[in-house]
């Protein structure tokens, strides 16, 4: 088996007196799709955000390409080649579609903003991702619809050399044909060689594309497991109970109810 | 990473745009509730027509220079106020932080003799350090700016009179801190002014256009920077002619033509700050964080550090302010920066466009809109009116301004532009 690209091993956060995430474990290797799936609440987005160097997390190991870091912004967090596009995409409205594709990370010559540059730059990559909709990159995000932000959102993120992508759920706020769109560009990414996170509630999304699958319970991953090892209603089961059959979490800390459902299927 | 190749033709980076698709575009954003600098220019005119009937002497050429360096520490506070306001911020101290840079002008160059580049540059660094202490407790202590610029408008107006011994003035002579607002350019250099603008700007236009042509992408036509740069040169050709004309009562014993000293400063500060919020890294980041403040500190923007920058912008422009006010008046009294001068700034910045709600604005709104608050300052003197009438004025101007900016948010809301 190949080293994996980013490796998290007993990832604990809390807000204050919540206890968000108790010791997460995650694996995410590079040329696949890893779907991240849990409920509302279960600290999906937190923990992309740990990763993306958003918010510290409280104890923990984070190893990338085998080597223990420490990530402590996003800065850190994009000089490893990680780049997340957020649950809540985190364009400046005000800025105009290259502004924001290069936010923070202009092109200069000498002290000026090298704007062709970063004009060609960025027109050239939503060309690649055969984004048609947008009638110019000069035009402000705040004039674009939720489909086209998302799509300037994820061509940002690929707009660098970045080996790991996150979406945070992509394709909540899309039509079909733009989610399907969303989708075969996460499996273009993945067959490029990048290692791609997928967040999504969407459950035929996820065994669309995903070639592993990590399901969140509460805080504490439940499974972490092939796409092809595994049916939809188990992961259904791992996400509303934390377990499913002998995958899952131990008995004490899934769900209860769970429990009983299952005696009564045996 | 090459994600997929299209074999279609590339996507435009940004299409050529004619002269004709230009001007429909600009009246598109206007009625879609972008209004940029139209209230400023269209208010600009209204009222210079209206003071011209009422009161004829307000076309003079003495009274045009008045406007000049009338509007000048207005308009220089309102540009540092412009940064403030594009975080979404306020400093409500500008004005008195301004009298307190002066007061420390004033003291070190008439009780102490320093000389005059060492008084100026130590009323700066006070401005600077106003800044910083006020953008820090801003930024990393999390007071609302509103509250510690209002507490800094109380204790800095102490400070003034404190300074300034409970109201007592201090006269400033030296002739270089004076000559910045009573001293003119001659008349030839007066012209040469006016075609280094001219040809600059052009300079500018021209070389962008071409860079980008040179990477096959859209450029202005040029026929429209004929008509902004022939703009430039027409409305500045007037006003260095009007400025050009002696207005001295008696020219025989004390010639007073050309360009006040005070204009070019200005030209300056609106010229090196316009570059930096357009042109560069920061500037952009600027307006990011007014954007949205959260995507900047995920883009790894230092947000604390660019909302200190703006706040030690802000009392650096109003020390400025400060000196050109010091000058103006040859001396320095506890209400140098009082009174209505801040509001006149936010007047000013808003009437020219920059918004109150942050991510919205320019350099240059701030001296178009603090023309507008020179004219009615100065055409409400003339007309006889009393201080009482000229606050409520300025009072309900402002107010305008705010209520246009308001609205044309969510009228541009409405047309899904914000
Ligand atoms: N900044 C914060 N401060 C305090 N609590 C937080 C914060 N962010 C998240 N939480 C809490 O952490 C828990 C996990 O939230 P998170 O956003 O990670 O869930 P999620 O799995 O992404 O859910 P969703 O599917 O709804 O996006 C929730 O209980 C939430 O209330
Ligand atoms: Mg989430």
């Amino acid at each position: 088996m190949t080293t994996p690209l980013l490796e998290l091993h007993g990832i604990n956060k809390s807000f204050g007196a919540v206890h968000v995430l108790r010791d997460v474990d995650f694996t995410v290797y590079a040329g696949e799709v890893t779907a991240l799936v849990g409920d509302n609440g279960a600290g999906k987005s937190t923990l992309v955000k740990c990763v993306g160097g958003i918010y510290p997390y409280d104890s923990g190991e984070y190893v990338f390409d085998g080597h223990p870091v420490h990530v402590h912004s996003p800065r850190e967090a994009g000089a490893l080649g990680v780049e997340i596009v957020y649950q809540d995409l985190a364009l400046c409205d005000n800025l105009d579609i290259v502004q924001n594709m290069f936010l923070g990370r202009e092109r200069r010559s000498g002290l000026i903003l090298d704007e062709p540059t970063m004009e060609q730059m960025a027109a050239q990559t939503l060309d690649r991702l055969s984004v048609r909709t947008v009638a110019s990159v000069r035009q402000q995000v705040a004039s674009l619809s939720g489909g086209q932000r998302q799509t300037v959102a994820i061509a940002k993120a690929v707009l660098w050399n970045s080996r790991l992508v996150i979406l945070d759920e992509p394709t909540a706020a899309l039509g079909v044909a733009q989610t399907a769109q969303v989708l075969e560009l996460v499996r273009q990414l993945a067959d490029n060689g990048l290692a791609v996170v997928l967040i999504s509630h969407n459950m035929n999304d996820v065994f669309a594309v995903a070639d592993r699958i990590a399901a969140l319970y509460l805080g504490r991953m439940a499974a972490q497991v092939k796409a092809s090892d595994i049916t939809h209603s188990q992961i259904v089961e791992l996400i509303t109970a934390g377990r499913s059959g002998d995958i899952g979490l131990a008995p004490a800390h899934a769900s209860t109810a769970a429990d009983i459902d299952l005696d009564e299927v045996d | 990473m090459a994600v997929q190749t299209s074999t279609a033709a590339p996507m435009a980076a940004s299409p050529n745009r004619s002269l004709a698709q230009h001007v429909s575009g600009y009246f598109r954003r206007l009625a879609g509730g972008e209004l940029g600098a139209l209230p400023a220019v269209a208010g600009l005119l209204v009222l210079c027509l209206i003071f011209t009937a009422l009161r004829p002497v307000f076309p003079s050429a003495r009274n045009f220079a008045n406007l000049f360096t009338q509007g000048a520490q207005i308009s220089i506070i309102a540009m540092g106020l412009v940064f403030v306001l594009l975080l979404g911020e306020i400093d409500l101290s500008a004005g008195f932080a301004s009298g307190v840079c002066a007061a420390v002008l004033a003291e070190l160059l008439t009780n102490w003799h320093w000389p005059w580049y060492l008084a100026i540059l130590t009323a700066l660094v006070t401005g600077v350090v106003i800044g910083l202490v006020l953008g820090t407790l801003v930024a990393k202590v999390r007071i609302p700016s509103f509250v510690v610029t209002l507490a800094a408008f109380l204790a800095f107006q102490g400070v003034a009179l404190l300074m300034l011994k409970n109201g007592a003035n201090i006269s400033v002579s030296d002739p270089v801190v004076n000559a910045i607002e009573n001293k003119n350019l001659p008349v030839w250099l007066s012209w040469v002014l006016l075609v280094a603008v001219v040809v600059g700007y052009l300079a500018v236009q021209l070389l962008r256009v071409r860079s980008r042509a040179a990477r096959g992408l859209g450029t202005d036509p040029l026929s429209l920077i004929a008509i902004k740069t022939g703009g430039i040169a027409v409305l500045g050709g007037l006003a260095v002619y009007f400025l050009n004309i002696e207005r001295s009562f008696n020219p025989l014993r004390v010639s007073l033509r050309g360009v006040p000293i005070v204009v070019p400063l200005i030209l300056l500060l609106l010229v090196v700050w316009s570059f930096i919020l357009s042109r560069t890294g920061y500037g952009r980041h600027i307006y990011a964080v007014g954007g949205n403040r959260e995507a900047a500190r995920r883009a790894g923007i230092n947000v604390d550090r660019i909302r200190i920058s703006a706040f030690v912008i802000c009392s650096g422009m109003a020390a400025i302010g400060g000196i050109v006010a010091a000058s103006r008046a040859n001396s320095v009294d506890p209400n140098t920066g009082g009174s209505n001068i801040l509001l006149y700034a936010v007047g000013a910045a808003v009437i020219g466009g920059t918004s109150l709600f942050g991510g919205k604005g320019r350099v240059l709104d701030a001296v178009l809109g603090g023309a507008v608050v020179a004219v009615i300052d100065n055409g409400m003197g003339l007309m006889g009116y009393s201080a009482g009438t000229k606050y409520v004025v300025t009072g309900i101007v402002l107010l305008a301004a705010a209520g246009i900016d308001a609205l044309s948010r969510r009228r541009a809301a409405a047309s899904g532009l914000r």
